[in-house]
């Protein structure tokens, strides 16, 4: 889809700046003129970028804004600290600590996560009985509400709780931890959660990528003689390279700003053991009313996905979709 | 054919298994409703015996499950409203209009993709505050709209994009005004697309936490997943009606789902793919 919207726009003019609109130019010459145009244009677009405008990018900026001062959100700014809040967080040991987490979130995500769920896929690609059902269930976890899912684990962990009990009668009664109470494990523990949570909407979109893949491409390379594995390593991993290339990218971004499973399972605990950015930024800016401060982290957190965005769609998502990010910055 | 069947039985196994983990979590909070506090605490994993159904009435008699559930509803459709209604109208202007800084003004909603809503939490508390839009489903359900727009607007514009010129000229024979054919022939014509972003902007609300749990400190005002965790932290020593509130608080999304996969599935990965 987004490869259709790039190639449309390469033919027209890049213009900088909105200016004024040049009826000349429009597709379907029309006589009413250009003033009804540029009426109809602002009364279609108008609304929407307003409502962008003012409610995704203003409060960015003004987090920058707030970011410089030391304030607690009562009364005026006048506490004008410079980049001092930046510097408290980056050099901070507990945001150091979040950040830590939230990189071993994406390490773990994309060791783990990634095969796991390539290799779901490729196995579920063939033509099972009750595929549709198959889909249906493997994704229901995604549908569910971050919340729910993280209510219904904790459940499923209390202390001598299903996954001990579980566990003990099996045999596997070594294995039992305090799941959630251990600040060696906690991590691991939330990551199996958000696993859980979101391996099903990777297996659908590969499996997605795997039904775009031609059967004539594995018939040919098994007429040259390729095995299954051959076959797959050369022929099928190399096609689905574009949906991969998307999924990592959702899930870096995704893992960048993991809040709801960590903050109703543990609120970071114990002792900051599974904080992560976006947990350290709500503790600190809202519930410490460190308002100044917390909107520093914010920008620290924006930038980080931002230019992990940036730098992303420059160096892999290029080939496969030359978004109008690429072109925007440049 | 022989080398085939065991690898098949290899997917069925691991199709079983997958099945296993997913549903067995979702299943022992349902089946967890119908038993009582005692029977959980003396054997966690066990089957009801006898099944009593005290929880579940309790909850679906309590006004508290009502109102979240009415919340949540209405923020959702407050947000989605907004977000399909706008993003319509943009992804028009931007698909069929041919105007200078078209191609900016489409690379800004873009970015709007970048970022979950979560980025922006913190500022966006501070601008509410500001505006005194706390305590206020619109505060909740207006960002949210915002912040679907980018979604709606690149799945939407390449859609109306690929409806061709010719409807729109025969549309224009006929006397039909822009905004005519907009309203009349391509809204009509993109109900597909439309149904996706709806679904993408309604769930994404319905399940939305960071926001409300910044907007909302009042209970009454609780959206089903804010209810959902205060329900947990609150009734620490009746586990039974936790299971029993958390299973009721799943089917809304699940049933929504069951009706609309397709369309889920369909968009989300519609949207991503190249």
């Amino acid at each position: 889809m987004m490869r259709e919207v790039a190639t449309s726009a390469r033919d027209e003019p890049v213009a900088v700046t909105a200016g004024p609109v040049r009826a000349a130019v429009a597709r379907t010459a029309r006589r009413p003129g250009s003033t009804r145009k540029r009426l109809e244009l602002v009364l279609l677009l108008g609304p929407a970028l307003l409502l962008f405008v003012g409610f995704v990018l203003v409060p960015i900026g003004v987090a920058g804004y707030y970011s410089v001062y030391d304030w607690t959100g009562f009364g005026s700014l006048q506490k004008f600290v410079g980049l001092d809040n930046y510097v408290q967080a980056l050099t901070g040991k507990v945001f150091q600590q979040a950040v830590t987490h939230n990189l071993i979130i994406v390490a773990l995500s994309l060791v783990i996560q990634l095969p796991l769920s390539v290799g779901m896929a490729l196995l579920l690609n063939r033509r099972l009985r009750g595929r549709a059902l198959l889909r249906l269930v493997v994704f229901a976890p995604y549908v569910l509400a971050e919340a729910t899912s993280a209510v219904i684990w904790l459940l499923l962990l209390q202390p001598k709780g299903f996954v001990d009990t579980s566990l003990r009668s099996v045999g596997l009664g070594g294995l039992v931890h305090q799941w959630l109470a251990d600040p060696d494990i906690v991590l691991y523990t939330l990551f199996v959660v958000i696993t859980w949570k979101y391996i099903g909407f990777g297996i659908i979109l590969l499996l997605a990528g795997l039904q775009g893949i031609p059967p004539e491409l594995r018939e040919a390379a098994a007429l040259d003689g390729a095995g299954a594995w051959q076959a797959t390593r050369h022929v099928l991993l190399p096609l689905l390279g574009p949906t991969i290339r998307v999924w990592i990218f959702l899930s870096v971004i995704g893992s960048l700003q993991l809040f709801e499973v960590v903050w109703i399972m543990t609120l970071g605990g114990p002792a900051n053991a599974s904080t992560t950015m976006a947990t350290y930024l709500i503790d600190h800016g809202f519930k410490r009313y460190e308002f100044g401060y917390g909107s520093a982290v914010a920008v620290i957190l924006f930038v980080i996905c931002f230019v992990f965005a940036l730098l992303y769609q420059r160096f892999a998502l290029r080939r496969d979709t030359e978004g109008a990010m690429t072109r925007l910055a440049g | 054919m022989s080398p085939v069947r065991p690898r098949n039985s290899f997917a069925y196994l691991a199709a079983v298994l997958i099945v296993g983990i997913t549903v067995v979590p979702i299943l022992f909070v349902v089946v967890g409703g119908f038993r009582t506090t005692a029977q959980i605490n003396a054997a966690p994993s066990a089957l009801p015996d006898p099944w009593v159904l005290d929880n579940y009435t309790f909850i679906l008699s309590s006004p508290n499950f009502w109102r979240f559930l009415g919340n949540s509803a209405l923020i959702a459709v407050v947000a989605t409203v907004l977000a399909v209604g706008l993003g319509s109208m943009a992804a028009f202007a931007l698909s069929r209009y041919t105007f200078r800084g078209r191609e900016t003004v489409y690379g800004l909603f873009t970015l709007g993709l970048l970022f979950p809503l979560g980025v922006a939490s913190l500022p966006l508390y501070l601008l509410l505050r500001q505006l005194g839009m706390l305590e206020n489903p619109f505060g909740v359900a207006i960002p949210e709209a915002a912040f679907s727009l980018a979604i709606t607007i690149v799945i939407l514009r390449p859609f109306m994009h690929s409806i061709p010129a010719e409807v729109e000229e025969a549309a224009v024979l006929d006397g039909t005004s822009r905004l005519g054919f907009f309203w009349r022939i391509l809204l009509p014509l993109s109900v597909p697309a439309l149904t996706t972003v709806t679904v993408l902007a309604f769930v994404t609300s319905w399940n939305a936490y960071q926001l409300p749990f910044l907007v909302f400190n009042e209970s009454q005002n609780f959206t089903l997943p804010l209810g959902v965790t205060a329900f947990q932290a609150q009734y620490t020593q009746d586990t039974a009606r936790i299971f029993a509130f958390t299973a009721l608080s799943m089917l809304p999304a699940l049933g929504f789902f069951v009706l609309a996969e397709r369309r889920i599935v369909g968009g989300l990965t519609g949207s991503v793919k190249g």
